[in-house]
């Protein structure tokens, strides 16, 4: 275990140097949310307390959904990195090296998860300063379910990455993969505006259940039924995507 | 160092009504002793690449075994990773990392310390004459060093067994017999047994005690360079002499250490094996039955002879119509793989 957890720590300071080389891209990343927070926000004002969502702050409301988005959307464009990598020789390299192939996977969701918490934190830190108001606690519980998410959707991209090994593909099943998630799991406005149709459609949606346990746990309210199954939800989507990786990592000809 | 036998590989490309199935290795068997440096050649495609990744544990076989430094590369492949090096065509470093960090990283993932890792990283450094690079980021180096450090990082854990694939390819003449001293300093100064793939006739025959040519997928021959020019036709002797009334005597001189003679006016041709050893003599015969030379000329036979007289085509030619090595290696599927 020690030796795995080395092999990871190795593999992710690698990915973090490279990262702190251009730091930029961190910025970068959390401008969709910040642009959301500071341009959508306002909009919300006058429309959140009809929306029964157990809040009348828009930005309680916003700021979940804008953390679970951050976290698919940031993340799932983690293996475009790993085509780059791939491509000059750099996987196959350490593909030859006796260190867990499943670790050159994990120290690489240590530097994108590590990239989820600061600009989490600070998309937290914005929310606050322009209104948002929420328990500590549920905030903290909000950040980790966002974590389990951002996890989740890097750790399949990378194991889509790593199974196309192509650009050109990886863009387009991104983009019909996200976009389905975006308009169906209540990120920006409530399921409960929409028809009949679209709820029951939405109803199938995991990730639905995992913003409406963002927004209770901001709320303070940790107990309620949609905090447990959001974070089941969050917990099995990250199993389920941990395993899928892992294993086309360690594929003999992956 | 290295034992194969009767590997395989086999990939399917292409989907539904063009799903085709690709032979890419059928069946090779190898044999590569401690301390030997192995040139293994072939055109584009033939399978050497293909080989090599089923050697380093970068592929699964789809038949056959091979042992690897002592070790099953199906069973026990960690143990093979731990005991090689290995150099793949396309580089192993990122281009926008710190040379010396990514050797260091490298070192590390074999389990040695970061200062072992960093003294044994600068030591290499200066052998592979990369002093004052070590912050240097790989896409600003030359092509002739970025291959250099692609063999540092293969040697950074002290390997008993080098693989190399295709190492000069792309480079500039100049850096091509750099990198071809490096390679050869490999055995002297670090110990190590060297397999090296190649389509360059002129690489192998520089730096391989031995040669083994692979084409599409079959091992077709294996022996030392001399030998293998020997086994095929023999070296040419064309003597020239001063008067036409010696052409006979010349010929039946020559006659007596080879069998294909012709006479083209006052020059005597004959294809000679070995012709190093027996030349001398030749002259010493000529001399003594008063036979004068106006000039003599050898023409040692090359690579392309012999691939010429094993494969019915020229080494050149079967570059131009083979397929690209890395479409089975990299793009397609071997068989039974979930894609």
């Amino acid at each position: 275990m020690t030796t795995y957890l080395r092999e990871c720590s190795v593999v992710f300071r690698r990915q973090i140097r490279m990262n702190l080389r251009n730091p930029a891209w961190v910025l970068i990343g959390i401008m969709q949310p910040v642009l959301y927070l500071v341009l959508f926000g306002p909009l919300l004002k006058p429309l959140v307390a009809q929306f029964d969502t157990g809040t009348t702050n828009a930005y309680t409301f916003l700021v979940p959904g804008l953390l679970v988005q951050l976290g698919m959307f940031g993340a799932f464009f983690a293996g475009f990195s790993l085509i780059g990598e791939w491509r000059e020789g750099v996987i196959e390299a350490e593909r030859v090296t006796p260190a867990a192939r499943s670790a050159l996977l994990v120290g690489r969701l240590w530097r994108d998860v590590l990239q989820l918490l600061v600009q989490a934190l600070i998309l937290v830190g914005l929310g606050y300063a322009i209104g948002m108001r929420g328990s500590v606690t549920g905030v903290v519980l909000g950040v980790v379910i966002t974590l389990l998410v951002g996890g989740a959707c890097a750790a399949a991209s990378n194991a889509l990455a790593m199974s196309t090994k192509d650009e050109n593909v990886m863009a387009p099943v991104v983009n019909v993969v996200m976009m389905p998630i975006l308009l169906l799991s209540g990120i920006l406005l409530p399921m409960t505006l929409g028809a009949g149709w679209l709820q029951t459609i939405s109803d199938f949606m995991p990730f639905r259940y995992i913003v409406d346990a963002a927004r209770d746990a901001f709320t303070g309210d940790l107990g309620s039924s949609e905090v447990m199954w959001g974070t089941g939800w969050a917990v099995l989507i990250f199993a389920l995507a941990m395993w899928w990786g892992a294993s086309v990592f360690r594929r003999e000809n992956a | 160092m290295i034992e194969a036998r009767g590997l395989v590989q086999t990939f399917h490309t292409g989907q539904g009504k063009n799903k085709k199935e690709v032979h890419a290795v059928k069946g090779v068997d190898l044999d590569v002793a401690e301390g030997e440096v192995v040139g293994f050649l072939g055109p584009n495609g033939a399978g050497k690449t293909t080989t090599l990744r089923m050697l380093v544990t970068l592929l699964r076989p789809t038949a056959g075994t091979a042992r690897v430094a002592g070790y099953d590369v199906a069973t026990e492949p960690v143990q093979v990773r731990r005991s090689i090096g290995y150099c793949s065509q396309v580089g192993s470093t990122f281009s926008g990392a710190f040379a010396g960090d990514e050797v260091v990283d490298h070192g590390m993932l074999y389990g040695m310390s970061r200062k072992d890792a960093v003294a044994k990283g600068q030591e290499l450094f200066e052998k592979f004459q990369l002093e004052g690079l070590w912050r240097r980021m790989n896409k600003n180096m030359s092509g002739g060093q970025k291959r250099r450090l692609d063999i540092v990082m293969g040697l950074i854990h002290s390997p008993s067994l080098v693989f190399l694939d295709e190492p000069t390819t792309g480079l500039d003449p100049q850096a091509r017999a750099n990198l071809w001293e490096h390679i050869s300093g490999l055995r002297a100064n670090e110990g190590a047994t060297v397999f090296l793939t190649t389509h360059y006739l002129d690489e192998a025959d520089a730096l391989a005690d031995r040669i083994i040519i692979i084409d599409r997928g079959e091992i077709v021959a294996s022996d030392t360079s001399d030998n293998l020019k020997a086994s095929v036709s023999g070296d040419q002797v064309s003597l020239e002499l001063s008067s036409d009334d010696q052409v006979a005597t010349a010929r039946d001189k020559l006659a007596s250490i080879s069998d294909d003679v012709r006479v083209d006016g006052r020059l005597v041709h004959g294809r000679v094996p070995r012709a190093g050893k027996a030349v001398p003599g030749l002259l010493r015969d000529l001399e003594a039955s008063g036979v004068g030379l106006e000039g003599i000329e050898v023409i040692r036979p090359t690579l392309d002879d012999v691939f010429l007289t094993l494969t019915g085509r020229s080494l050149r030619d079967a570059d131009e119509a083979a397929e690209p090595e890395n479409v089975d290696a990299e793009t397609a599927a071997p068989e039974g793989a979930t894609r």
